[in-house]
């Protein structure tokens, strides 16, 4: 098996932004294929030990998806996406904000607005992935979010960890 | 076992330590003042920080003292890299379902 290509990312916190870089091999049809149907997202989108389960979904402008985010402690994070200015194949943008199970945004969490932006060469695809926030503090807390999707299983309570110096 | 900064926060007692002696240097009986279990116990969560490279210990006569690491602790701060992990896990993943559709594909032509 291959090494798994290197990702970039960059946090310019200025611009209230976090970009996100990676190539994938395999072409662009595949790999849009991937980003934008339900049964593939959900195959791939929530970290391990995460699964994500769509409840709804419609990739279209204006169309949205709902889905479940799933740790090995039974909690369920939902998130409501919403799409817009997609251009098959090369890039779409969506807005993501975290909800209940029946796609009511919670107010209290950050909107995330991403531009995916696919760049065919090939047999590889590039995918870049821009992730815009309203305020600065919000990258903290989204990148703080991450950190516990991405690490529950070893990693202790986030609230706890947030609440500590090192937050600063 | 490699250890990285991310293991030593994994633990509430380890962080209350690194923020206890971001504040000033201590030694190992002023940190075990602060909590409610044996010194051996945060004699063990110092090792660890330090094996992790969050703290630094150096030995003045019969006394351990214990600083922060401020280059590693900003790297926590940061964030930046546990997000990075995520999306590794992420993508690795979308790999493997990349290379699923694409044999998929081979086999119907």
């Amino acid at each position: 098996m291959s090494k798994n290509n290197p990702i970039q990312i960059s946090k310019d916190v200025k611009n209230k932004k976090v970009n996100i870089k990676r190539e994938f091999n395999a072409r662009v049809d595949l790999v849009w294929k991937a980003w934008t149907e339900s049964k593939l997202l959900d195959q791939w989108w929530a970290p391990k030990p995460w699964v994500a389960k769509t409840k709804s979904y419609s990739f279209k402008e204006g169309g949205s998806w709902l889905y479940a985010m799933s740790g090995p402690d039974g909690t369920s994070i939902w998130s409501i996406v919403e799409f817009s200015n997609i251009q098959k194949n090369k890039s779409f943008e969506a807005s993501s904000s975290f909800s209940d199970e029946n796609g009511n945004k919670n107010a209290s969490f950050p909107t995330m607005h991403w531009k995916n932006v696919f760049i065919a060469r090939s047999e590889q695809t590039t995918v870049e992935v821009e992730i815009s926030f309203e305020k600065e503090a919000d990258i903290e807390q989204i990148i703080a979010m991450g950190f516990e999707a991405g690490f529950t299983a070893a990693l202790g309570n986030l609230e706890e960890m947030l609440q500590t110096e090192l937050a600063h | 076992m490699r250890r990285d900064v991310f293991q030593a926060i994994a633990d509430p007692t380890r962080r209350e330590i690194i923020t206890l002696i971001s504040r000033q240097s201590l030694n190992l009986n002023e940190v075990a003042e602060n909590f409610d279990m044996t010194r051996q116990a945060i004699s063990l969560h110092i090792k660890i920080l330090s094996e992790c490279g969050l703290i630094m210990i150096r030995q003045e006569g019969r006394q351990r003292y214990c600083s922060i690491h401020p280059e590693k602790l900003s790297e926590v701060a940061n964030w930046i890299e546990p997000f990075r992990k995520m999306w590794e896990v992420k993508f690795n993943q979308l790999d493997k379902v990349l290379h699923h559709i694409k044999s998929k594909k081979n086999v119907k032509k």
